[in-house]
């Protein structure tokens, strides 16, 4: 009886340890825990009609131009990439009180141009700026309206919210037809 | 005397390790669950923009990839190439790439479908408006210029 009881020894798990280490190390070398982010466009569907309202008054539209030097040209007027922000505010919460700017948060128009040779990151980053406009008068308005900022209503309850505020300031970021102009 | 001797003979207990390996195979499934291996070869350096108003993008399946970059090689020159999958390609490789790529998935996903357009800080808009065109031609409208979170303080 005791030599039937020795027929099956206990398995050394001591080492176990040491391979299961082995896979972990293996596992944490090959790890990219980066979530992908990026900044989202809307590109324009082709169409083969000319755009409707191509008689923009100008005072609604918000002209940005950068060139293939990485200058930005904002109304006309030379501007600094760290003024773009305010400038794009002003332009949609103007409500008719600047001449020169927009009537009505509704109607108002950013349209950025860019040249061929401009870098990929000047655009991104007039980009950026443009987006962070826009989010920066929804919250705003939604503070004021809803005592929340637009960014933390959520998508499942305030659907009429998100609704209101998307209506209120409409993102009409619009880019011309690609251009070449001076290298 | 002796009392005291006995008790420093006896050393330190040897520690209890038989429950390592059960905390050692649970950080290993959590890596495990949390690893994506990189299933594309890098062809083109891609050194991401900075921007401070990314979003995440939501599932991975629901992404094609357009890589836009000088390539790594030196022997391929240094003029920004496009990759696509795992070789080099050129603008007009776009729009058969897209299409073949949404013909593999489910046709109720295909509006759904971002293009994230991973390209390096350097290149020029030429190119980038030019994938711009051939993605509106296929009618893939939506697309994340992939940048990595700039910590700004805002």
């Amino acid at each position: 009886m005791a030599s039937r009881k020795r027929d099956i020894p206990e398995i050394n798990a001591g080492s176990m340890a040491d391979i299961a280490f082995l896979l972990l190390v293996f596992f944490l070398v090959t790890t990219t825990m980066d979530i992908p982010t990026g900044l989202q466009v809307a590109l324009p569907p082709i169409t083969e009609e000319p755009p409707i309202d191509s008689k923009q008054k100008k005072r609604e539209v918000l002209e940005v131009l950068v060139n293939a030097s990485d200058q930005l040209l904002v109304e006309g007027s030379i501007l600094t990439i760290d003024k773009l922000r305010q400038k794009t505010v002003d332009h949609l919460t103007n409500e008719g009180k600047d001449p020169t700017l927009s009537t009505t948060s509704t109607k108002a128009i950013v349209s950025l141009k860019n040249d061929r040779g401009t870098s990929y990151d000047m655009y991104v980053q007039v980009y950026n700026e443009l987006t962070a406009a826009y989010n920066e008068v929804r919250d705003a308005y939604s503070e004021r309206e809803y005592g929340r900022p637009y960014s933390k209503l959520d998508p499942s309850r305030d659907k009429e919210r998100i609704k209101a505020v998307k209506k209120k300031y409409p993102k009409k970021l619009s880019e011309a037809e690609p251009v070449s102009i001076g290298k | 005397m002796a009392k005291f001797k006995k008790d420093g003979g006896r050393g330190l207990p040897a520690i209890n390790t038989s429950a390592l390996p059960d905390i050692v195979f649970m950080l290993l499934f959590f890596f495990m669950v949390a690893t994506k291996m990189r299933d594309k070869e890098m062809k083109v350096k891609t050194q991401l923009p900075q921007a401070t108003e990314v979003e995440k993008l939501e599932k991975k399946s629901r992404l094609h990839y357009i890589f836009v970059g000088p390539p790594l090689d030196a022997q391929f020159g240094t003029t920004p190439r496009i990759q696509l999958d795992d070789a080099f390609a050129t603008v007009d490789d776009i729009q058969q790439y897209i299409t073949l790529k949404n013909s593999e998935k489910d046709e109720k996903e295909v509006p759904y479908m971002t293009t994230s357009l991973k390209a390096d800080k350097t290149v020029k808009m030429g190119i980038v408006t030019d994938i711009k065109q051939e993605l509106r031609q296929v009618n893939a409208l939506k697309l994340s210029y992939t940048a990595a979170k700039d910590i700004r303080d805002q």
